[in-house]
């Protein structure tokens, strides 16, 4: 430990410290004009990801058998499937209320683009959660899928019809994607602030 | 999921009569969204 310099663990935790003091990162305080229902959307998104992550857990824990046959695991796997439902609605009404605020403003840029790419990261996992339910129907949605990627040359590496590699895509590697991606987002907005509104062009501007 | 779900066509537009009801309520939220009043008070 000897050297002139911290060490990298001493940099992160001063760098953290500064970027994230504890009033910022849990913050108490919104600005006023956060008081709109617009604004609620971002956080009704996470609350149904946090369902959705929660409900896929149980289901990976007890297995097909019980949520294809028992009254617990159908319920769970109805839970699962509205969590995902409200959480793309929730999602989609959150990201026209960005759009139309031009939330990229003020530095934000990489907020949006996070959110953007979290947005095309959930389709993947939401496709790939169809593409498991072990029914008719999935078996359908991974024919019809399998023309169109293989297409666009993705084919070798996304094989919808292979049930294992979809099965994985869905329980891990996609929900760890999103998972980051979701994390690095909610930060960026801890640490820019939330969006200021645009400013109001009826009002007096000062003379000169 | 045992039927063949409804759909409704208008030249090159194809779309389910479901995903057209949920796109039309994410329409009605978002203007809600924007139109309801907010709850005031604590100190914000």
């Amino acid at each position: 430990m000897s050297g002139a310099g911290p060490t990298w663990t001493a940099r992160l935790r001063d760098r953290a410290a500064a970027a994230y003091p504890p009033e910022r990162l849990l913050p108490d305080r919104q600005p006023a004009y956060v008081a709109s229902w617009i604004y609620v959307f971002g956080v009704l998104t996470l609350a149904a990801l946090i369902v959705a992550l929660a409900s896929g857990a149980l289901l990976a824990l007890e297995g097909p058998q019980w949520y294809h046959l028992s009254a617990k695991g159908h319920f769970v796997n109805g839970l699962h499937l509205w969590s995902v439902e409200l959480f793309f609605f929730t999602m989609v009404v959150h990201l026209w209320g960005k759009f139309f605020m031009a939330a990229w403003r003020g530095g934000r840029t990489l907020t949006w683009m996070t959110g953007a790419v979290a947005f095309l990261g959930s389709i993947g996992t939401a496709f790939t959660g169809y593409l498991v339910q072990s029914n008719f129907d999935a078996q359908w949605i991974a024919t019809q899928a399998k023309d169109g990627l293989n297409a666009v040359g993705v084919g070798a590496w996304f094989n919808v019809l292979d049930y294992g590699q979809m099965l994985l895509f869905h329980v891990v590697l996609f929900p760890l994607v999103l998972g980051v991606l979701v994390v690095w987002h909610v930060l960026l907005v801890r640490r820019r602030g939330v969006v200021p509104p645009f400013p109001d062009d009826r009002a007096p501007r000062p003379e000169g | 999921m045992d039927h063949p779900g409804y759909y409704l066509n208008w030249g090159f537009i194809h779309i389910s009569l479901a995903n057209l009801i949920v796109i039309a309520l994410m329409v009605v939220v978002f203007v809600v969204a924007l139109i309801a009043p907010f709850p005031k008070d604590r100190g914000r």
